[in-house]
């Protein structure tokens, strides 16, 4: 017995090292954030944006999914940067700064470049998989 | 029962109608937020929420092991003091915790809301944990009990995944938003996985212990289900970002993997008559019922789990209230109602007098059928978003949930009859820790 457990949690070891290095690879290159995406991701966190949003679909409900907020069409960084530092009726004023705001537009920038929250019709094959690779 | 397994019992208790409560308030101010955002909002409210449920069911999944494993193993000195460590850090942390929330310093990653550097404490006590259980443990021969191998892998993997969570602090696994997810995700799953372990595993010593029947922990039908259930926590946790366009092998695996959980439904449509046949000679223990309570719960939670396991409805489903119908039923229906059997065994609620009995089964069917509506309400809500986003495609955000609001209003409501009733039979048990006390 402990040495079937023994095998699986090396199997388990294995992948987990494989899922690491290569989980992004094969759809995207792998681009450091700069600076301010990095600024922009820390305030995304202390400010806990998660609790209310999502990305991927993955986060609250009370507010949108951001994935592709930044390219959704007719709202430009202008029109994200207003809604981040004032907020709305849902949404509190969190009274951040002009940097700290414009780090949280550059993040979903970069969010938004990693890939499309919904997956379309079409992605759907026979199997009831998807098939995101083109 | 020592002093402070019976303190960790009652903070246990605590947490639970804490969570319960923030639930409902967070409910509240989810519906309302132009009026909680001025006192309470709900980012706030819903670490409270959520850091509460989730130390509820490991709290009382330890304290329910720390309790069973005098019975399991021989008892030495150190295993004590390993014991109080890991519940007094525990604890002291749990509280840290909650003082950084009120003060409004979070550090925004699911399940895990608090400052990271809070995470080193909680990694601390989880080894004392880990001397406590791990020493008498090691000190024992033989074959084990499928429960002994199930709270093992649980303590194991939750060390494991617990770090996992915590390496987007080292910043190559932050050179990549999909790898920073996909690990994230990953970890959640298999946290998650690994206290199922753990409760599970406390369901199956409780039915040896109140049926008498040690065979049910033994036997290769047993172990083969403990290992699909170990492969599950290991590799079926890809559904969590199957829309995400990360490497498709991932979804592959956990695909097929998932397809496995239909040997566990199967394997419960099998045994339904002898569960019947069970129920007739214990339903009168309120211990069985609970767990019982939590086969209807695994059964009604799995056939949705294996819906949105299948890629094509997971892409209606993921992002919907269906994804936290399917949360809530887990954590309340599942794992409280088997946390809530553990107690009632360590404290004897089924020994005590009839009146109190009459209260618990009162707030237990309580808790059923209100837990049942807040589960289709949430279902509901789920699906609407899911059409309104996906078949008609809707852009606007405010348009896809103004159908949505009258299920989460009878959500709302419903949430109030499971506050009651799990906060009723939470101060029962807090009482008869104490009074347990004074016996």
């Amino acid at each position: 017995m402990f040495r079937l457990w023994l095998v699986l949690f090396v199997v388990f070891l294995v992948y987990s090292c494989f899922v690491y290095s290569n989980c992004d690879k094969s759809r995207l290159p792998v681009t450091s954030p700069d600076k301010s995406v990095v600024a922009g991701w820390n305030t995304w966190q202390q400010k806990n944006c998660q609790s209310c949003h999502q990305i991927y679909g993955l986060g609250g409900y009370l507010g949108p999914d951001l994935t592709n907020a930044a390219s959704a069409p007719g709202k430009d960084d202008k029109y994200l940067k207003i809604f981040i530092q004032y907020g709305t009726g849902k949404m509190p004023n969190f009274q951040l700064s002009d940097s700290e705001t414009n780090n949280l537009v550059a993040f979903l920038k970069w969010v938004d470049k990693s890939g499309k929250s919904r997956v379309p019709k079409e992605s759907v094959t026979w199997t009831g998989n998807y098939n995101l690779d083109n | 029962m020592q002093k402070y397994l019976r303190l960790y019992l009652i903070t246990s208790l605590c947490l639970l109608s804490a969570a319960v409560l923030f639930g409902l308030v967070a409910s509240w101010a989810f519906l309302y937020p132009e009026t909680y955002n001025k006192f309470l909002p709900f980012y706030q409210l819903r670490p409270f929420h959520v850091s509460a449920a989730l130390f509820w069911i490991i709290s009382a999944a330890t304290c329910g092991i720390l309790h069973y494993k005098k019975e399991a193993f021989p008892e030495t000195k150190s295993d004590n003091i390993f014991a109080q460590l890991f519940i007094y850090t525990w604890i002291g942390t749990i509280i840290a915790i909650f003082v950084c929330y009120g003060l409004k310093k979070f550090g925004g990653r699911e399940y895990w809301e608090f400052p990271p550097v809070l995470g080193l404490p909680l990694l601390i006590s989880w080894l004392l944990l880990m001397c406590a259980y791990f020493i008498p443990l090691l000190k024992t021969r033989g074959n084990k009990p499928i429960y002994v191998w199930m709270w093992t892998t649980g303590i194991f993997f939750f060390l494991i995944t617990f770090i996992e969570q915590n390496l987007w602090l080292v910043p190559w696994f932050r050179q990549s938003y999909l790898r920073e997810l996909t690990i994230q995700w990953k970890a959640n799953g298999a946290t998650v996985g690994a206290w199922n372990q753990m409760i599970y595993g406390t369901s199956l010593y409780l039915m040896v212990k109140i049926s008498g029947d040690g065979k049910k922990a033994q036997g290769k039908t047993v172990f083969f289900f403990y290992l699909l259930g170990l492969t599950n926590l290991m590799f079926n946790w890809g559904h969590h970002i199957y829309n995400a366009p990360a490497a498709s092998w991932i979804r592959d695996t956990s695909y097929i993997i998932s397809m496995t959980e239909w040997v566990f439904l199967i394997r419960m449509i099998q045994g339904f008559r002898k569960t019947l046949e069970e129920g007739r000679k214990l339903k009168h223990l309120i211990t069985y019922r609970f767990i019982i309570a939590s086969e209807f719960w695994v059964f009604a939670n799995l056939l949705l789990t294996l819906a949105m396991s299948v890629p094509a409805i997971n892409r209606y489903t993921h992002g919907t209230h269906i994804t936290v119908a399917h949360s809530m039923g887990a954590t309340i229906g599942i794992n409280t109602m088997i946390l809530l059997a553990s107690f009632s065994y360590i404290l004897g609620i089924d020994q005590k007098s009839e009146q109190l009995r009459k209260t618990i089964r009162f707030n237990f069917w309580l808790c059923q059928f209100s837990l049942f509506i807040f589960w289709i309400a949430l279902i509901a809500a789920g699906v609407i978003k899911g059409y309104r986003s996906v078949v008609l495609n809707m852009t606007s955000f405010q348009e896809i949930m103004l159908p949505v609001m009258p299920a989460l209003k009878t959500f709302s409501v419903a949430g109030i009859g499971v506050v009651i009733s799990l906060g009723i039979i939470s101060v029962v048990y807090i009482i008869q820790a104490i009074r347990c006390k004074e016996a």
